[in-house]
């Protein structure tokens, strides 16, 4: 085939990709995609961030139809049938992967089905589908190849019984008991879908506790709030001595605290969720004059230019946080640069949220970013117990904290553990982006009754009073 | 079609310029990158190329003016057939939103915009935002808490040039205003007038005492007038005067002028000296260094760059000689003689007087026993040369004439001790006289 030209070629059809390739054609640039699967979507779309929910969904609507029936509705025993499962899964990802298929031919984003690789700073060999190879000259490129799980240093993973989250997305059984490796985003959420659907689950994460990065008293009340969803938590605690015997897994529990004290149990199937590491090697990103950091991933500046000023990065390739709408973000502000538009990745915050049950999101700087870096802050919080709301919908388990600025009384960061924290946390990260103040939160009148009331009275809280809490006025 | 010829980003934070020349007239044909008019900034007057060829239909700006980035120049008639595109419809593009069919899934929620077909002339622009990219940079400033000031406020700074932690916001808790954006670019990119907050006297009125006439300063003038007075204000000068016996200096001149005329130089005076300053600046580090006085910091520099001061009929202008270390004195006169050449003619890119370290200032070849310069801030030293004369000095039980260089080191007495300067400029001085001693000194450095 004939060598081909664009102006801008965008390698990877993530939520990164698709978004910088979407916003470069409707700012006039000539624009091809290189990703081999059929439609744009990525990881998160065909094994990440949409099937999960969809399971999750699916999930939480069995538990808290359970949980009804001590308040007087009942259904009867919940059927699971996987295949059918599966298959609306399935159906989910088809359609909206569609949708972005169609998307990209209205704006005429040319989608070249392959793996690229740079053979010098203007030139991408595309190795297409059916084994043709195609080279491609570019002014511009965005790489958003994004990221892989990976299993710990060492761990030996042929066994069929080791699955890493795209296994366990596909369903294959719900095993009597689940090992899962790592206590963060997606060991949390596929814990609970196995959970749920009836597998005894054990979470093991070598830090002090569930969800590095979290403030300590938003995990704690998540643990409260989810304590009959797992079988058992190990924190400080690796997993060693990983053997397949008689169809189940081995595996020795070793604390990392006293003395080395190791456990031998047993699964049935093993889920590692212990990190992912960027799709950088196999780019010949080195052909482009572009060197990437010791765990590979390729710096960027703030326009998101790599050190060969045309060649841009974006998403999980650039670094933490490994998240879909950082990328999105990112990949807009990158076609934006290209264009010519004096644009910046430059967010104030990027919120975090599990999707677990009830989720957990924060936005900002947390309390404990506050201790680390010596930033003086007051924390208020607002228990779930206190909202009509979240009692009369069982979830009073559940908690809202504002990181403020005492001098201009500016909400820092916002942290939400409950159920809908999810979307609950977007008016948190409004707020830190625009430099609200508490008094600004808690003058917005939010409706009742509603969950966000957490938030506005958790603000009322800074001043000294919030309508549903008493607490003597400070001392000033 | 008709396309529009704006004026593109000359060089890093040069958002405007005047309007020196026009250098074409309606209804004459141009060439892509034609020079089309010369414009004076605060760096430098350059010429200004032509983003498209074609035929002049409408010149929109004429001498005098001021126009910023992105203003539009002139009309030409191109002789591509049309094709549909206007670059600056994109910022209307963007917001036609239509209706989305049931496809367009929930999860992007992106309104589907109509695509704008063929490249945009910011194209040029975007090529150098991307050498000046500074990869890996981003990280410290994530470090802090963010600046205080909604993201349509970020952006609008951005796009006209402000660095918003610069602003000091006027909203509640010190919430940054895209007014107080505003103010602060009239203030400190407009007229100059935010700092330093003298008010400028007013002036008697001269006619008093006889007739006078006005001229406006262009635009070199007002820069020096500023950087001066910035410097004058803010460094604490001390200056120190030496003699260099440059006798045999002189004659090694005379001697090697064929060789470097043959590389396209000449073998001055100048040259010689951006040897050996070059050489003095890696010996004495302090010397080729900025104060930070926002941190309580000395940056020191790991690469050696030299301003020479050159006189042109707009003005003093600095054009910088890079890594003047690592070249000979035949390459460094080559490059000298291109660079003022250049300078003289207008043809010297914004760019290339940036980033210098220390200055050279010689006004041996008009005349002076010795002068004090000023320092070029940031930069923390600089070296005057005034006119060699022969004169006698006495050595070995008698007089002998001897050619003597006058030389003066002005320096920041904030940065540099006098016993510093004295040594810095003793070894100058040394190694003119000695050229072999610079060589003695460079090796056992390493």
């Amino acid at each position: 085939m004939a060598d081909r030209k664009t102006d801008t070629v965008v390698i990877g059809g993530g939520p990164g990709g698709y978004a910088a390739a979407f916003m470069a054609a409707d700012l006039g640039q000539e624009t091809v995609i290189v990703d081999p699967r059929k439609n744009p979507g990525g990881v998160c779309l065909y094994e990440g961030c949409i099937p999960s929910k969809m399971l999750l969904h699916l999930v939480k609507l069995k538990h808290e139809a359970e949980s009804a029936e001590s308040w007087g509705l009942s259904f009867g025993k919940a059927q699971v049938d996987l295949d059918k499962m599966r298959d609306a899964k399935d159906r989910v990802i088809s359609q909206l992967t569609k949708g972005l298929g169609q998307l990209s031919k209205q704006r005429h984003v040319t989608h070249i089905r392959g793996t690229g690789k740079f053979k010098d700073a203007n030139t991408l060999e595309i190795a297409a589908e059916g084994g043709k190879t195609e080279s491609l000259t570019f002014s511009h490129a965005i790489v958003a190849t994004g990221s892989r799980p990976v299993a710990p240093p060492g761990m030996k993973t042929e066994s069929n019984l080791i699955m890493f989250a795209e296994d366990a997305l596909s369903l294959p059984e719900i095993p009597n008991s689940l090992l899962v490796v790592g206590g963060g985003y997606i060991g949390l959420e596929m814990g609970t879908v196995y959970a749920r659907l009836g597998a005894k689950v054990t979470i093991v994460e070598m830090t002090e506790g569930l969800i590095p990065g979290a403030d300590r008293d938003l995990v704690k009340t998540y643990q409260k709030a989810s304590r009959k969803t797992f079988d058992q938590i190990h924190t400080h605690t690796i997993v060693s001595d990983l053997e397949e015997k008689d169809g189940k897994v081995k595996v020795g529990l070793r604390s990392t605290e006293d003395d080395n004290e190791s456990r031998e149990r047993t699964f049935d199937r093993i889920l590692l969720t212990t990190g992912r590491r960027p799709n950088s090697d196999s780019l010949g990103l080195e052909h482009a004059g572009i060197t990437v950091d010791e765990k590979g991933f390729i710096p960027v500046n703030e326009k998101r230019q790599t050190e060969t000023g045309h060649i841009y990065a974006i998403g999980d390739i650039t670094g933490a946080p490994l998240l879909a709408h950082k990328a999105s973000h990112e990949g807009r502000v990158a076609a934006e640069v290209i264009a010519g538009k004096k644009s910046a990745y430059e967010p104030a915050t990027i919120p975090a949220v599990l999707y677990t049950d009830p989720e957990i999101a924060w936005c900002g700087l947390t309390e404990r970013e506050a201790a680390a870096k010596g930033v003086n802050v007051t924390v208020t919080s607002f228990p779930w117990a206190a909202s009509g709301r979240a009692v009369a919908d069982n979830a009073a388990d559940g908690k809202t904290k504002l990181v403020v600025d005492p001098e201009s009384e500016r909400i820092l960061g916002v942290g939400i553990v409950g159920r809908g924290a999810d979307s609950l946390i977007a008016e948190g990260a409004l707020a830190v982006e625009m430099a609200a103040l508490a008094r600004d939160v808690s003058l917005t009148v939010h409706p009742h009754p509603t969950m966000s009331e957490t938030i506005m009275e958790a603000a009322e809280v800074f001043h000294g009073m919030a309508t549903h809490i008493y607490r003597p006025a400070k001392e000033t | 079609m008709i396309k529009e010829i704006k004026l593109p980003e000359i060089s890093e934070n040069v958002e405007s310029g005047s309007v020196v020349n026009v250098l074409v007239s309606q209804g004459q044909t141009i060439a892509q990158d034609d020079p089309i008019i010369e414009l004076e900034t605060d760096k430098a007057a350059v010429e200004v190329p032509a983003s498209d060829g074609g035929k002049v239909t409408e010149i929109l700006v004429s001498q005098g003016d001021e126009i910023k980035v992105g203003q539009t120049i002139l009309k030409v008639e191109t002789e591509q057939a049309a094709d549909e595109t206007a670059s600056e419809k994109e910022e209307e593009a963007e917001e036609t939103e239509s209706v989305e069919e049931e496809s367009a899934e929930k999860k992007t929620g992106t309104a589907e915009a109509k695509p704008a077909g063929g490249r945009t002339e910011q194209d040029a622009e975007q090529d150098t935002a991307g050498r000046t990219a500074n990869a890996g940079k981003d990280t410290e400033e994530a470090e802090r808490v963010p600046v205080p000031a909604a993201p349509s406020t970020r952006r609008l700074a951005r796009e006209i040039g402000v660095a918003v932690e610069e602003v000091s916001g006027t909203g509640p808790g010190g919430r940054i205003t895209t007014d107080d954006v505003k103010r602060h670019a009239k203030n400190v990119l407009g007229g100059g007038q935010a700092h330093g907050a003298t008010e400028e006297k007013a002036l008697p009125d001269f006619s008093v005492w006889g007739e006078t006439y006005r001229e406006p300063t262009s635009r070199v003038r007002q820069v020096t007038a500023e950087n001066t007075r910035y410097s004058w204000q803010t460094i604490p000068h001390v200056t120190q005067l030496d003699e260099a016996d440059v006798t045999d200096v002189e004659a090694f001149r005379k001697k090697h002028a064929d060789a470097a005329e043959k590389a396209g130089g000449k073998l001055t005076v100048t040259a010689i000296l951006l040897k050996i300053v070059a050489t003095a600046l890696r010996k004495f580090p302090r010397f080729n260094a900025s104060l930070d006085m926002r941190n309580r910091e000395i940056v020191y520099k790991k690469y050696v760059n030299v301003g020479i001061a050159v006189d042109t009929d707009r003005g003093l202008l600095v054009p910088v000689v890079r890594d003047a270390d690592r070249k000979s004195i035949v390459e460094l006169s080559a490059e000298l003689s291109d660079l003022a050449s250049r300078t003289r003619n207008k043809k010297i890119k914004p760019e290339e007087m940036d980033g210098g370290n220390f200055t050279i200032s010689n006004l041996g070849g008009i005349g002076g026993t010795s002068f004090t310069p000023v320092v070029f801030s940031p930069q923390v030293a600089i070296l005057g040369v005034a006119r060699a004369e022969t004169k006698p000095v006495y050595s070995d039980g008698e007089f002998t004439p001897r050619l003597i260089l006058p030389l003066s080191l002005s320096y920041d007495h904030r940065v540099i001790d006098g016993a510093d300067g004295a040594r810095f400029l003793h070894w100058i001085c040394t190694a003119l006289s000695e050229p072999l001693y610079m060589d003695l000194e460079a090796k056992k450095d390493g």
